[in-house]
């Protein structure tokens, strides 16, 4: 009995070995690659992307889709922790210093040399936004991968309505058309609050306030890059003392403070993207500020896209035009065992066809040849702007601490703006104190 | 098939007997204390690494400016900085009384209810049973539930919680946000704590009420004491020690809570909500300032374990009256 059984466990072992030995090549080859992002809509049209690299190639692709509000954690972790969970990486753009400096990311540019892949062919913003660390230096960390920036949509068919157009034009002297300046954002948005269409309650509209990841610091700086606010002084890095809380940041904020007690609607004290899409799509606002990642999605919506809706860029302030800069590049993580295939994948990914197949199914490509192609205006309503903020992004911190800079912004302009602690010029006096110690813990000089 | 007394002595002769000679003259050599600690060893090496070597750690992390995101960065010794920035910090100090407020409220809250209802429950009435176990039904829920639906119930255009106040006060639903409200939102966070566990304090008071002999009752209406009387002098003072206890169990548990809160407000508006163990999670996970939020944990372990320790003897007076 004893010999049976020792007979028949020595058979599955066999066995068992014989099934693994053809695998085992099979993964060190890297037939498998895995991609992080966050799970939003762009990252459904990558997956649609990915079928055609696996049918060239063979190398079955999986995703790792984390939500936007523990993007950040989940993958910050993954990398200081050196997980090999992730063969290739979409970050976000603050991380590029972080990743670099810490070498969680390969550095490309002998590889972008071999394969002959040029960043003068991406917009220029998107090269130092994502790929670039030093920022403008040719020290490059990732392959632009999803260009963004925020953008606004607006209910067309509301501002198409006879009688508010009539009654807009009595009251302002001017026709009800998307602002262009942010006092015209301020003065469209308290026109349509508490007003009822369709029978509904609307107001007039949304715009970014979370607390917890980067949401409040995402939408603020909409307002504070056009009233004047700048990181530092351009003239003595890190220098930040009249420039983060200049006369005109003040302004900005106060500006912005003054839009989410008018216009904002009830509840949404805590909100980002999601929440704002919902709105949208409810018909609870009359514009939304938002990403220009989901504008595909809310243009296909049956209930507020197509006709309903029309998109506008970030309105301009005193200090000029100025956008948020969202978005980020690809890259191939230093702890991946199959870097060989990760490399193959960014390969394919610059590929102009690629590219462009990107776009067509929703993604927004960086690629210049897509983006300055003469039928890319016309390929969607929302090209134009994207294009057009593309060209006037400005992007927050991206220092190997950003995430202390950027928890240090959400407190401080959270409690000025939704909990009312304050004013505006406290409110960035202690930021740039807060920020001062970060650098200063970092050693770097401040003043 | 049961084994007797003989069976299982003859059963010990006979392990004793096939017990290898160099073997039973190594044990017959322990003592007893030798033999408890032998039984002991696993469990104590097992609580020296999950328990005292980490805190051990803490302190040690706590006076360096170690940050977990740098691993290679140099590690450099600061003493007692980290402590001095924390107990100087104003907003520290605000997270402190936000902490404060937020558990001395729920414990009032929940020690009045849970007696109350503790109280009505121990007298016998029909459907007892059924409403006992509905009384228990939110702390069995998890806390991360009990946040995410009470956010929907608090949402001021279609939460429900709204409604019911408007239709019994008349005040316009719309108007007014309890998560949102910098007034509203501390008392929010009581109101869901006290909801979910007012049950848990009411099942410790039951208990205490159940343990109260009847006799004593019995005793005192011969001496023709009024209820009020008996329940002054009876029930409370033996209810007490269980009703310490409960207050006991819900501080410390209050005095760390994180995850209800985190998901009902996030520590929001701004920071009204922001609890002390909000704050040491974003000092520790997010901006991983692994000296600093050990400092931090070291001060919110000290204080909690030293009121705690205080409380417990001022239990045992009581028990001992």
């Amino acid at each position: 009995m004893k010999k049976t059984v020792f007979a028949a466990g020595c058979a599955f072992g066999v066995a068992l070995a014989a099934l693994a030995v053809p695998c085992a090549p099979a993964h060190a080859q890297g037939k498998s690659l895995t991609l992080c992002w966050a799970a939003w809509d762009p990252a459904n049209a990558l997956v649609e992307l990915g079928k055609d690299f696996t049918a060239k190639t063979g190398i079955e692709m999986k995703y790792e889709f984390v939500p936007w509000t523990s993007y950040a954690d989940r993958f910050v972790n993954e990398l200081n922790s050196h997980g090999t969970l992730c063969d290739v990486i979409i970050g976000d753009s603050q991380w590029i210093g972080g990743s670099a400096e810490n070498g969680h990311y390969v550095k490309l540019n002998d590889f972008f040399d071999k394969e002959h892949i040029s960043m003068d062919a991406f917009i220029p913003a998107t090269v130092v936004g994502y790929s670039e660390w030093p920022k403008n230096t040719p020290n490059y960390w990732a392959l632009p991968a999803m260009a963004d920036a925020v953008g606004w949509t607006y209910r067309k068919d509301w501002f198409a309505r006879p009688e508010l157009r009539a009654e807009f034009k009595q009251k302002y002297g001017r026709e009800l058309e998307p602002p262009k300046t942010w006092d015209e954002l301020l003065q469209v948005s308290k026109f349509f609050s508490g007003r009822e269409i369709d029978g509904k309650k609307v107001y007039g509209s949304y715009i970014f306030t979370e607390r917890g990841s980067e949401g409040i610091t995402m939408g603020v700086t909409n307002a504070l890059y056009v009233y004047g606010f700048e990181y530092d002084d351009p003239k003595k890095p890190y220098h930040m003392q009249g420039f983060v809380n200049s006369p005109g940041a003040v302004k900005g904020l106060e500006v912005y403070k003054e839009l989410y007690k008018c216009c904002q609607p009830p509840g949404l004290t805590n909100a980002y993207m999601q929440e704002g899409l919902d709105a949208f799509k409810s018909g609870q606002v009359a514009m939304q500020m938002n990403w220009f990642a989901f504008f595909p999605g809310l243009y296909k919506d049956p209930n507020v896209g197509g006709d309903k809706i029309g998109f506008f860029v970030n309105p301009a302030g005193p200090a000029g035009d100025y956008t948020q800069l969202g978005g980020q590049g690809i890259s191939v993580v230093s702890y991946s065992k199959n870097r060989d295939a990760a490399l193959q994948y960014i390969k394919w990914f610059a590929q102009p066809a690629v590219q462009q197949k990107w776009w067509d199914l929703g993604g927004y490509s960086a690629l210049k040849a897509v983006v300055e192609a003469p039928g890319f205006l016309k390929s969607a309503p929302f090209a134009p702007d994207f294009l057009k903020s593309m060209a006037m992004v400005k992007d927050f911190w991206a220092e190997p601490l950003y995430v202390d800079l950027l928890l240090d912004m959400q407190k401080r302009v959270h409690d000025y703006v939704v909990a009312d602690q304050g004013t505006a010029q406290q409110a960035l006096d202690l930021l740039v104190k807060d920020w001062v110690k970060v650098f200063k813990d970092e050693g770097k000089a401040t003043q | 098939m049961s084994l007797t007394a003989d069976s299982t002595r003859s059963l010990a002769d006979r392990v004793a007997a096939t017990t290898p000679a160099p073997m039973m003259r190594r044990v017959r050599g322990l003592s007893d204390r030798s033999l408890a600690w032998l039984f002991i060893a696993p469990v104590m090496v097992l609580l020296l690494a999950i328990n005292i070597f980490p805190l051990i750690w803490t302190i040690r992390l706590s006076f360096t400016n170690y940050k977990s995101n740098l691993p290679n960065a140099a590690l450099r010794w600061i003493g007692l900085a980290n402590y001095n920035d924390i107990l100087t910090d104003d907003d520290i100090w605000a997270r402190m009384q936000t902490t404060a407020h937020f558990v001395i409220w729920t414990i009032v809250l929940q020690v009045l209810l849970g007696f109350g209802l503790a109280f009505l429950i121990n007298k016998k009435f029909r459907g007892h049973a059924f409403w006992t176990t509905a009384i228990l039904l939110p702390m069995m829920l998890s806390p991360a539930v009990v946040g995410n639906f009470w956010t929907f119930l608090f949402q001021p255009q279609i939460g429900l919680f709204n409604y019911v106040v408007s239709f019994f006060t008349g005040i316009d639903p719309h108007s007014f946000q309890m998560i949102g409200d910098v007034r509203l939102a501390p008392w929010t966070i009581v109101l869901v704590d006290t909801w979910m566990w007012t049950p848990y304090v009411m099942l410790i008071c039951l208990a205490g009420l159940r343990s109260i002999p009847e006799d004593i009752y019995e005793a005192a209406e011969v001496d023709r004491a009024s209820a009020w009387r008996q329940f002054w002098t009876i029930t409370v003072p033996m209810v007490l020690p269980f009703l310490m206890l409960a207050v006991l169990f819900r501080g410390i548990e209050n005095f760390k809570m994180f995850d209800m809160v985190n998901l009902l407000t996030s520590g929001g508006p701004g920071s009204t909500t922001e609890l002390a163990s909000i704050t040491l999670k974003r000092e520790a996970f997010e901006k991983w300032r692994t000296g600093y939020s050990s400092a931090f944990a070291i001060i919110l372990f000290v204080t909690i374990f030293g009121a705690a320790n205080v409380y417990v003897k001022a239990l045992k007076r009581v028990k001992q009256r």
